[in-house]
């Protein structure tokens, strides 16, 4: 019998949650599409339809668009984050898990850390079908590698956000809704796809401050460079701020459901 | 018990003390003041219709509601203020607290087993043992999907006894299910209680309180609308019941009338056979009654006198039938 339970336990009953989200995606695989066509299908139709207009030839455009179908791809990928929790608190199982002795926020843990697999995949994939296409980052097997986890920590900070629209809303597609209403602009009005110099002045001033863009920029240079700067400090520090303030936010709903 | 959780033995001598307990959903009352007293190493039945309030009962004591007033206590642990030293005493089967769907019946058990603290090895000798026990490793890789209403329950029930609390909530443990498996569901509750663990079990079959419980609540709307034994609840509506059914449709409102003035007390009428039912202080009343009712020409087609059932006490606590008497006048 102890009061609350320990710091240790709660990682391993997150872990063992972790584990469960695991299970859950080998029943279901079909949950994947999001990381794994979607990067694939991207990737071929944007590199051959703009590749031509915006860098004279596909294999040019590589460098550019590669790291912006894999910004873009891992931070939708987030979402899902929110939108499963929702589904997940719906089932009777939560229930089970609540009338257990362990860490409350072990379920909301577990499901996040799950889904640095996801991320993981689509970060793989993306750079996998761009070599297979013919890209060669300049920088290097260890620079794309840096790259990925940076990416792939983003989107865990940013899945908090979703993961507290998945414990407030009502319903899974609430959560889908409202998510993609807000990301969907973020990562078009970047500079994901085309050089911020071809839109209009106004926009340019929007798509600079954009948090994506600058996560783009910071992916590009480490894959083509080998350098980063001042777009790796801002991701890093901005992502870093999005889980300072909603990691609690999340936590703090959630404990108030369970 | 080599789990890392021994069964804690807490010495209290009420596994359960709720005073005044209330949840209000949306401005309306769905518990309502609901006093609750439940021995250690006993069967209670919590007994109601849909809606009574059964469940929103249950979820509070175990921890997965707040009450909006009143306080409950398991084994004299608060549930507000020190719910996980309460949940280490608990187990909950339910309609709600389920097992995971998207997983199959291996996995659930090692990852409630592993969430309980077993190790990886105890884990999966734990879940052997409960899916051999429960008949279910034949299916215990399959997905969840193909699993009957019996076979789910059986698995929610194992769930609930990875590590063997205390104290086991069953909300509704055989709701559909068919008769073996209801018998078995039976025989196991009896099993527990002898080994000392405490049940609180919801049920809207009174047949099922009074088969399991030593102790029933009978809840109608939110509150505790009698308390007792189930032979106290059946003596409280009279030690015998009058069953009597009129010949002709017609004297029914006089045969009422004479009943009720001469026993001198209130009368039913069983929706399905438009038979009177009225409770009886000693079965010697019968001579007077059968007087009174050929003096007024009212022809029988039967009457009889037994005990009450636990039937006839909740519509006479009531003044409505059971959802069970009810779903028969529909079919």
């Amino acid at each position: 019998m102890t009061k609350t339970p320990g710091f240790g336990q709660a990682v391993r009953q997150s872990l063992t949650m972790a584990y469960r989200g695991l299970l859950k995606v080998r029943h279901t695989p079909e949950q994947l599409f999001d990381v794994t066509l979607q990067p694939i299908l991207f990737t071929l139709m944007f590199a051959y339809v703009f590749g031509g207009a915006i860098s004279g030839d596909v294999r040019s455009y590589l460098p550019v668009i590669i790291p912006g179908i894999l910004v873009q791809t891992v931070i939708t990928a987030s979402i899902v984050t929110g939108v499963q929790l929702r589904e997940d608190m719906d089932k009777g199982v939560f229930d089970r898990f609540r009338s257990l002795p362990i860490a409350r926020m072990a379920p909301l843990a577990g499901a996040l850390l799950a889904d640095m697999i996801r991320y993981a995949i689509a970060t793989v994939l993306t750079f996998a079908i761009g070599y297979v296409m013919g890209y060669r980052p300049d920088a290097g097997l260890g620079y794309v590698a840096l790259a990925g986890v940076v990416v792939m920590a983003c989107a865990w900070c940013i899945s908090w956000i979703f993961a507290f629209f998945g414990v407030v809303a009502r319903t899974a597609s609430t959560v889908q809704g409202v998510s993609v209403i807000i990301l969907l602009p973020l990562t078009i009005l970047s500079n994901a796809f085309v050089p911020v110099q071809t839109m209009p002045g106004w926009l340019q001033k929007f798509v600079n401050v954009n948090p994506v863009s600058h996560l783009v920029s910071a992916v590009r240079e480490l894959v083509n460079e080998g350098t980063f700067g001042w777009h790796l400090a801002v991701s890093l520090i901005g992502a870093a701020a999005i889980a300072a303030v909603f990691a609690p936010l999340a936590v703090r709903a959630y404990m108030r459901r369970a | 018990m080599a789990h890392r959780h021994p069964l804690p033995v807490p010495d209290a001598q009420w596994a359960i003390e709720a005073r005044g307990l209330q949840k209000f959903f949306g401005g309306h009352p769905a518990v309502n003041g609901v006093d609750l007293k439940v021995r250690s190493g006993t069967i209670y039945s919590v007994l109601g219709p849909n809606g009574a309030g059964k469940t929103t009962t249950i979820r509070m004591l175990a921890t997965l509601l707040k009450p909006d007033a009143g306080t409950a206590k398991i084994f004299g642990f608060d549930t507000v203020r020190q719910p996980h030293l309460v949940r280490q005493l608990i187990s909950v089967t339910g309609q709600y607290a389920t097992v995971d769907e998207s997983l199959t019946a291996w996995e659930n058990l090692i990852i409630f087993a592993r969430l309980l603290g077993l190790s990886r090895a105890e884990a999966r000798r734990r879940a052997a043992e409960l899916l051999e026990r429960f008949g279910l490793t034949e299916a215990a890789r399959r997905p969840l999907k193909q699993f009957s209403g019996g076979m789910r329950r059986r698995l929610d029930l194992a769930a609930s006894l990875i590590v063997e609390t205390p104290l086991l909530f069953l909300d509704e443990p055989t709701t559909g299910l068919d008769p073996r498996t209801r018998a078995m569901m039976w025989e196991f509750i009896r099993n527990s209680v002898r080994k000392g663990t405490t049940v609180l079990l919801t049920t809207q079959y009174l047949d099922e309180a009074d088969q399991l419980a030593d102790r029933i609540a009978v809840i109608d709307r939110g509150r505790v609308v009698a308390e007792g034994t189930a032979d106290e609840l059946k003596t409280s509506v009279g030690t015998s019941s009058l069953q009597l059914k009129v010949r002709d449709e017609i004297d029914m409102a006089q045969a009422r009338q004479t009943v009720e003035q001469v026993l001198g007390v209130r009368s039913h009428v069983t929706p399905e056979a438009g038979r009177i039912t009225a409770p009886m202080a000693g079965a010697d009343q019968l001579a007077d009654l059968l007087v009174a009712l050929r003096n007024q020409g009212i022809a029988l087609a039967e009457i009889s006198v037994r005990k009450p059932t636990l039937d006839e006490v909740f519509m006479a606590i009531t003044g409505r039938p059971t959802e069970e008497e009810r779903e028969k006048v529909v079919s």
